[in-house]
């Protein structure tokens, strides 16, 4: 039986250093594993950047792809959390005809409807900004179709781990020549394993 | 004074007075640091992007022994041999474009193979990348994927910290090959030299776990309370310089032990416990008895797919206790009982404190019971076959005979290189030097000469077959020109052998282009100025193998061996260790 699969959110620590999201994409291409979303930003400590990558994968695949992430020597720190352990979203703009928003009273309360927003509204056209989970920028397409939906982009996902403190003190901890052995190994690699853990 | 280095002054100076910097070029200030982590041998090729620091190197003479090799991918094999023979880091130099290009195989080779290397790959001025300037190639990313870090150097004043970093990474931990590319720029700007700090930290980078003696003590309970425990060990135990540990471990536990062709050499070849070689051609009883013992204790070893067979049939009935440096090797091919993660160098002396002396005398015996089938199917055959040409097994044995297990071995890829592993005598560490995970044909040549200059006092025999031999045989130009002294045995049997032996076993003898033309070796050599002979006759095999021993130099001999002779015991692919077929 195939392992079950699902979408998990795997959080990145890393150094900022030029060619590091190369090192890092090519984790999971090597593998044949699409990536879904990959999102790099700062992170809560300047200098040290995050990256947000969701993959739809089994629990196991994603356990040894961390490790291997976790092995880059610019990787502080990597997690993985499925969707119930984040709080996530992603933003989306859609481009629309302004004499069809105009005209159709209704696609204004689809939209509010939606939760979306106009971002610029211009003579010929007009943009709109929605933000939430995959199914609900999904489902805004579905019904701005049919008023003819000149344009649309959805950003990659940003999400931030319910269970987590932050990394400042990991970071001390790793600035230490003899980091602490609570913080240096990946607990969460192994949770739910009462084998071991990192 | 006169071997001071730079550096040296500078950290004199900086402490009898306030710092002192000097001026230094980019590339004057590479070669500084190279003397300061201890480099005494650099193997490489000039070129366009890299002559300023041949430039400098011109005035490095005396301290840094540069050995020019005859392409690219001969000079980072090279640097692999030193560095697995030495146990340092292996140093190389090549140029931007095509020069970096040729490293990949060996760089490929030194990843999979946990080898430490430092290559310094020259690049087009700064203001030139990504124009398509001449002899210009991303090499940073295309050597991403066979390296443990890569850096981009575009301005001097970085080379001094970026040089200590990559010696750091490539040494520390699990060992691998770091790239540093600096554009020509870098190396011809001069800039305020401080002196040079070797790197012992990276914040971002834990070479290896904390050891967790949970696991250690879980380990020792498992393994007091087993009936037939079972070690395999791998080159872990080299890279930790852990042999003397190992040693003590084993035998205080009374465990047999197997290897895998990178582990071997750890303990002797011939001690007592030691049962042989895991993996395809490896020997029979450990193979049958990974899936009879009750626990595998696994020893810096990565279970590859050589060694595991059909992994879902591997072992199933033991617990599994895994000592390894690498968190990503747990659980990676493997399910793990018990980890014990570290350097072996640490858990090896912790684990032996924990476990009970015993001596496993019934279930020694049973792996010997297996030694005696082997031999009789096969071994008897391979070493003394007594009539008809001469097999390659009977060429090691001899070679046995006559360097007693001390000389460096180094094979290349294919049925000479199983041979060689099964066959040769180690009784030293360090000392069987083959292309492991990479399978890399051509490796042998380049590596026998690198190996040689981290193991002076040793004599280094090649062992390579006709096919590899001509993969890579413009190196007769350096062991020429630098003159090693290395020993080179072809064992030709006039075919791509290892290919041949599937096609044989597998595809219905339908030989497809493995029946391989070859020029005359002797002569060959010859042009290059080495002694060399060529025999087919067994009368002639020890007397000649002695005269090569003996020769003063390089010496080439060829030996022409059964045509259509197959490695075995043989685990076919697709089959369990326990279905390992002895012919």
């Amino acid at each position: 039986m195939e392992p079950l699969k699902q979408e998990y959110n795997i959080t990145v620590y890393t150094e900022n250093q030029i060619g590091l999201l190369n090192r890092i994409a090519i984790i999971f291409t090597r593998r044949k594993i699409n990536i879904d979303s990959l999102n790099t930003s700062p992170s809560e400590i300047e200098s040290i950047h995050r990256f947000n990558i969701v993959i739809t994968e089994s629990e196991e695949v994603v356990r040894k792809l961390t490790r291997q992430i976790e092995k880059q020597v610019e990787v502080l720190k990597v997690y993985y959390h499925t969707n119930a352990d984040v709080v996530w979203q992603e933003l989306a703009l859609y481009k629309m005809s302004t004499d069809v928003i105009a005209e159709k009273v209704s696609v204004e309360r689809l939209l509010r409807e939606n939760g979306a927003r106009a971002v610029v509204i211009r003579k010929d056209y007009t943009v709109f900004e929605a933000t939430g989970h995959r199914e609900e920028t999904d489902n805004l397409i579905k019904i701005l179709q049919p008023y003819g939906l000149i344009e649309f982009v959805r950003s990659a996902r940003v999400a931030i781990i319910k269970d987590s403190e932050g990394f400042n003190r990991k970071l001390r901890e790793f600035e230490r020549l003899e980091p602490g052995e609570e913080v240096a190994e990946n607990e969460y690699l192994n949770q739910g394993q009462k084998v071991f853990t990192m | 004074m006169e071997t001071q280095t730079i550096a040296q002054e500078v950290s004199e100076a900086a402490a009898t007075a306030k710092p002192q910097a000097v001026e230094l070029s980019g590339s004057a200030a590479l070669l500084e640091a190279l003397i300061v982590e201890g480099v005494d041998t650099i193997f490489g090729y000039p070129g366009g992007a890299i002559m300023p620091i041949y430039d400098a190197l011109y005035d490095y003479n005396e301290k840094l022994n540069h050995i020019l090799v005859r392409h690219e991918q001969g000079g980072i094999h090279a640097g692999q041999g030193y560095a697995r023979t030495s146990g340092k880091v292996g140093v190389v130099f090549a140029t931007s474009g095509p020069g970096a290009t040729n490293l990949i195989t060996g760089l490929a080779d030194a990843q999979i193979d946990s080898t430490p290397l430092v290559c310094i790959t020259g690049q087009v001025f700064a203001h030139l990348l990504g124009t398509d300037a001449f002899q210009e190639t991303d090499v940073i990313n295309i050597t991403t994927p066979v390296t443990k870090w890569n850096y981009q150097v575009t301005d001097a004043t970085e080379i001094p910290e970026v040089i200590a970093k990559a010696f750091y990474i490539a040494r520390s931990g699990r060992p691998g090959p770091v790239l540093i590319d600096i554009t020509k720029n870098a190396q011809i700007q001069k800039f305020d030299y401080e002196g040079y700090v070797k790197c012992n930290h990276i914040r971002s980078y834990r070479p290896k776990p904390i050891v967790r003696h949970q696991y250690v003590e879980e380990a020792a309970k498992l393994i007091n309370e087993a009936k037939k425990p079972f070690i395999i060990w791998g080159q872990g135990v080299l890279l930790g310089s852990a042999e003397q540990e190992f040693k003590t471990f084993v035998e205080k536990s009374g465990i047999p032990a197997a290897w895998t062709i990178l582990g071997a050499g750890a303990i002797p070849t011939n001690h007592p416990q030691n049962v042989g070689m895991l993996g395809m051609h490896g020997n029979y009883g450990p193979n049958v008895l990974t899936n009879d013992c009750d626990v595998l204790i696994a020893i810096g070893m990565r279970f590859d797919d050589r060694v595991t067979g059909r992994l879902d049939k591997y072992a199933k009935q033991a617990k599994v206790i895994h000592l390894d440096i690498d968190p990503a090797e747990i659980d990676k091919n493997v399910q793990t009982t018990v980890p014990v993660w570290g350097d072996c160098k640490e858990t090896l002396p912790a684990l032996t404190k924990l476990i009970d002396e015993k001596q496993h005398t019934e279930w020694l015996t049973t792996f010997n019971e297996y030694t005696q089938k082997e031999v009789d199917a096969v071994i008897n055959e391979e070493l003394n076959p007594g009539t008809g040409e001469m097999t390659m097994g009977e060429v090691v044995k001899q070679l046995n005979e006559i360097t007693k297990g001390e000389a460096v071995i180094v094979s290349d890829v294919g049925q000479h290189q199983m041979v060689a592993c099964r066959y040769a005598k180690f009784n030293n560490t360090r000392s069987n030097v083959t292309s492991g995970g990479l399978g890399t044909m051509g490796f042998a040549l380049p590596a026998a000469i690198g190996a040689k200059f981290g193991a002076q006092d040793k004599d280094v025999v090649a062992i390579i077959g006709d096919g590899g031999f001509q993969m890579t045989l413009q190196e007769l130009g350096t062991i020429m020109q630098s003159k090693v002294n290395v020993k080179i045995i072809i064992l030709n049997n006039r075919f791509l052998g290892m290919v041949r032996q599937w096609q044989e076993l597998f595809n219905e003898r339908r030989y497809s282009f493995v029946d391989i033309q070859s020029p005359d070796f002797v002569t060959v050599a010859k042009g290059y100025g080495i002694a060399g002979k060529s025999i087919s006759e067994r009368d002639d095999l020890v007397s000649s193998l002695q005269e090569m021993l003996n020769h003063d130099g390089s010496f080439l001999l060829e030996v022409m061996v059964r045509k259509e002779n197959n490695v075995f015991p043989m685990v076919p692919q697709g089959c369990s260790v326990s279905e390992i077929r002895l012919k």
